[in-house]
C-alpha cells in the first residue's frame, strides 16, 4: 500500500470526523445539558448520569416568554431579509448589467464597511435611535438594521450570480423588446433562481443569528432570541440548565432550516463555485 | 422589407476610436457579408444596426426612418447570435414565441408563426424541449427561428456558423441561402470566414481595423480586389505576392506587362501553369506538395527566398528539391504598389 492510499484511506477520513466532531460537541453538548436540572448541571458526578427532564423548556415557555422572542425573530428576519433582496436584487442587476466606470470601486467600498468595527458606532446609533429619532426598541429599527448589515455581502453575492448570465441572453431579450421589469422578471430571476434562494437563506440566518445589534438595541418590544439567550446568561454560570435549553431552542429552527436547505447553503456560501 | 444605411457612421470606447466613418448603402433584399480579421469591427458594426451599441456619430437609416434613437426591438431587425442565446430555462416553444408575447400579438397568430417556423426549420418535435435537451446544430436552427418568427425586414447573423462542425457548417450555410431566397428579406452576415462569404454574399464589406477596405460583388472582390489586404483575404489559399525585381523581365515584357520596382506583382494560386525554362516568369524549388485528390497544393521557394502556393489539378512530377517553371496570364497578374498596398491599375 503505496503513502497516498494509507492517507486517503486511514487519516484522511480521521481529520475529517476529528473536525466535525470537535466542532459539532459544543452544540451536542448545549443539547445535552438543557435536558438537566440547573442544579444538576454543574454537579461532576451527574456529566454523564442523571434523570432527564423538560423543566427547562416547560419553564421557558411558562415564564420566560419564549414564544414572543421567537415572533420577534422570525418578524424581524423575514421582513429584513426581504427588505434586503428588494433594494440588493437592483443594485446587483444595475452593477453586473450595466457595470459604470465605479463599479468595482463601489463593490469593494461597500464590503469594506463590513470591516469596521460595529462597536464603533454604537454610541451614535444608540444616542441617534433612543434619543433623537425614538425607534429603539421597535421592530422597524431592528428590520432597518439587519438589512444594512447584510446589505453589502447579499449585493456582492447577487452580482456574482448575475455575472454568470450571460451577456448575449440579455441582448436577444432586448432584441425581443422586453422591458426592464420583465428582463429581470422573465429571464434574470429565473435563470439567477438557485443563487437567489441560497442568497435569501444565507441572508434570513446571517439575520436570525445577529446578536450585537438585536441585544444593544432593544430592551422587551422587539427583543429577539439572541436577547432571551443574553438575559438568560449568569456570570456565575448558575443557570446552565436554563441557557442551554434557551439556546438549544433559539438555534434550533435555523438548524433545522440549514438541514433541509444544505445544497443552497452550500452553493450559497462558496458563491456557486460549487455545483 | 427594408434598406439600410450607414452614414459616416464612427464608434468609440472611451477615447478609442474601433469605427471610423462607415458609409454603405444596403438594398432592400440583399445578402450583404461584413468579413475581415479579428477585431476588425465587424461584430461592432452589427450591434449599432441591431441597437445594442449607441453610435457614437454619423447615421444609421433603416427604410426611410433614422433609427440612431429607436429601441432595438421597433427597428424591424432580428439577431442570430453566435452563441445562440437562447433563454435557457424556456422551451424551444416559448423561446420563439417570447418576443411576439413581449409584442402583444394574439395568441393565434403567435401559435401560427411559431408552428410555421418550426415546421421550415424541422424543430416541430422539440418545441417543448429546452435548449439543454438539443444539440448545436439543433439549437441553431431554433436561434434562427426566434429571428424568423417576428418577421423582420433586415436579419443580423454575427458568426452564425462558427461553433458547428465543418458538416453542420455547409448544411446551415445552404440553409440560410434558401432561407434568405425564400424570404428576400435583407440580410446582413459577419464572418471571418471566406467561403461563407463567397457562396453566400450578394455583396461582400472586407474591414479593417474599423475601415471599409472595399464593397463588391464575390466575383469583383476576387477579380478585381483594390489593395493588397482584400486581395489576401478574398481566396482560399491565399494570393502570393512577389515583388516586380524578382520576376523575369523578358517574360513581363512578352506578356506586356509593366513592373516598376517598388511594385508588388500578386498572383492566386490556381492561376500558376508550368512552363519551359525560357518562358518561365518566376522559377522555384519544390518543398512540399498537399495532395488532396482532386487538386494539389504545392509548396515552393522561389530563388528570392519568397514562399509560393500554387494549386494544380495534379501532383506534379518533379521531386522536392527540383525546380519548377511558372508562368500565369496576363489577366491573372495584379499590380499593387509595395508600400501603399494599392492596386496599380
Ligand atoms: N466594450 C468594449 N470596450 C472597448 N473596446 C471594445 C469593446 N468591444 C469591442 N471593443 C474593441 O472594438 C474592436 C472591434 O471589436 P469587434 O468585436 O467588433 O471585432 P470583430 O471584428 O467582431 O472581431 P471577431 O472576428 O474576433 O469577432 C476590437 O478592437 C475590440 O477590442
Ligand atoms: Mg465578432
Amino acid at each position: 500500500m503505496n503513502q497516498k492510499t494509507i492517507f486517503a484511506r486511514f487519516i484522511r477520513p480521521s481529520l475529517a470526523w476529528g473536525v466535525a466532531i470537535l466542532f459539532f460537541f459544543p452544540i451536542f453538548w448545549m443539547v445535552f445539558t438543557s435536558f438537566k436540572t440547573d442544579a444538576d448541571a454543574v454537579k461532576p458526578e451527574y456529566l454523564f448520569l442523571f434523570t432527564p427532564t423538560f423543566e427547562n423548556y416547560v419553564n421557558m415557555t411558562e415564564n420566560y416568554d419564549y414564544w414572543r422572542f421567537a415572533v420577534n425573530s422570525v418578524i424581524t428576519s423575514v421582513f429584513a431579509t426581504v427588505l434586503t433582496l428588494v433594494v440588493g436584487v437592483p443594485a446587483a442587476y444595475a452593477m453586473a448589467f450595466d457595470p459604470g466606470r465605479h463599479t468595482k470601486d463601489i463593490l469593494v467600498w461597500m464590503l469594506s464597511t463590513k470591516m469596521l468595527p460595529a462597536a464603533a458606532v454604537l454610541y451614535p446609533m444608540t444616542f441617534l435611535t433612543k434619543n433623537f429619532l425614538g425607534i429603539f426598541d421597535t421592530h422597524f429599527l431592528i428590520i432597518i438594521v439587519l438589512s444594512l448589515i447584510n446589505l453589502p455581502i447579499v449585493i456582492w453575492m447577487l452580482f456574482t450570480y448575475f455575472k454568470e448570465i450571460p451577456k448575449e441572453i440579455i441582448e436577444a431579450g432586448k432584441m425581443d423588446g422586453v422591458n426592464i421589469w420583465g428582463e429581470i422578471k422573465d429571464i434574470v430571476l429565473p435563470l439567477a433562481w438557485g443563487g437567489l434562494a441560497s442568497t435569501a437563506l444565507l441572508c434570513f440566518i446571517f439575520c436570525w443569528n445577529e446578536a450585537y445589534w438585536t441585544v444593544r438595541l432593544t430592551t422587551t418590544e422587539a427583543a429577539t432570541l439572541s436577547k432571551l439567550i443574553e438575559g438568560n446568561r449568569a456570570p456565575e454560570g448558575l443557570f446552565f440548565g436554563r441557557l442551554s435549553a434557551v439556546s438549544t431552542a433559539a438555534v434550533g429552527p435555523i438548524v433545522v432550516l440549514g438541514w433541509f436547505c444544505q445544497k443552497q447553503l452550500v452553493r450559497g456560501l462558496t458563491f456557486g463555485a460549487v455545483k | 422589407m427594408a434598406s439600410v444605411t450607414l452614414q459616416g457612421v464612427r464608434k468609440s470606447y472611451a477615447d478609442v476610436g474601433v469605427i471610423h466613418d462607415v458609409n454603405l448603402e444596403i438594398d432592400d433584399g440583399e445578402f450583404v457579408v461584413f468579413v475581415g480579421p479579428s477585431g476588425c469591427g465587424k461584430s461592432t458594426l452589427l450591434r449599432m444596426i441591431a441597437g445594442l451599441e449607441d453610435i457614437t456619430g454619423g447615421e444609421i437609416s433603416i427604410g426611410d426612418t433614422v433609427v440612431n434613437e429607436v429601441a432595438p426591438s421597433k427597428r424591424g431587425v432580428a439577431m442570430v447570435f453566435q452563441t445562440y442565446a437562447l433563454y435557457p430555462h424556456m422551451t424551444v416553444y416559448n423561446n420563439m414565441a417570447f418576443g411576439l408575447k413581449q409584442a402583444r400579438l394574439p395568441e393565434p397568430d403567435i401559435d401560427r408563426r411559431v408552428r410555421a417556423a418550426a415546421e421550415a426549420l424541422h424543430i416541430t418535435e422539440y418545441l417543448d424541449r429546452t435548449p439543454k435537451a438539443l444539440s448545436g446544430g439543433q439549437r441553431q436552427r431554433v436561434a434562427i427561428g426566434r429571428a424568423i418568427v417576428r418577421e423582420p425586414e433586415v436579419f443580423l447573423f454575427d458568426e452564425p456558423l462558427s461553433n458547428l462542425d465543418a458538416a453542420l457548417r455547409v448544411n446551415t450555410r445552404l440553409e440560410i441561402a434558401r432561407l434568405h431566397q425564400r424570404l428576400g428579406a435583407t440580410m446582413i452576415y459577419v464572418t471571418h470566414d471566406q467561403v461563407e462569404a463567397m457562396t453566400l454574399a450578394d455583396k461582400i464589406v472586407v474591414l479593417r481595423d474599423g475601415r471599409i477596405e472595399q464593397v463588391g460583388s464575390p466575383i469583383e472582390l476576387y477579380e478585381n480586389p483594390q489593395n493588397a489586404f482584400v486581395a489576401q483575404f478574398i481566396g482560399s489559399p491565399k494570393m502570393n505576392f512577389l515583388p516586380a525585381e524578382t520576376l523575369a523581365k523578358d517574360t513581363l515584357k512578352a506578356l506586356g506587362v509593366t513592373a516598376r520596382p517598388g511594385t508588388m506583382v500578386g498572383i492566386r494560386p490556381e492561376h500558376f501553369r508550368t512552363t519551359a525554362a525560357a518562358k518561365a516568369l518566376v522559377s522555384a524549388t519544390l518543398e512540399l506538395v498537399e495532395n488532396l485528390g482532386e487538386y494539389a497544393l504545392v509548396h515552393l521557394l522561389t530563388e528570392a527566398g519568397k514562399e509560393i502556393i500554387v494549386k494544380m489539378d495534379s501532383p506534379p512530377k518533379q521531386a522536392a528539391g527540383e525546380v519548377i517553371h511558372l508562368t500565369a496570364d496576363k489577366a491573372s497578374l495584379h499590380r499593387f504598389d509595395q508600400d501603399t498596398g494599392a492596386r496599380i491599375s
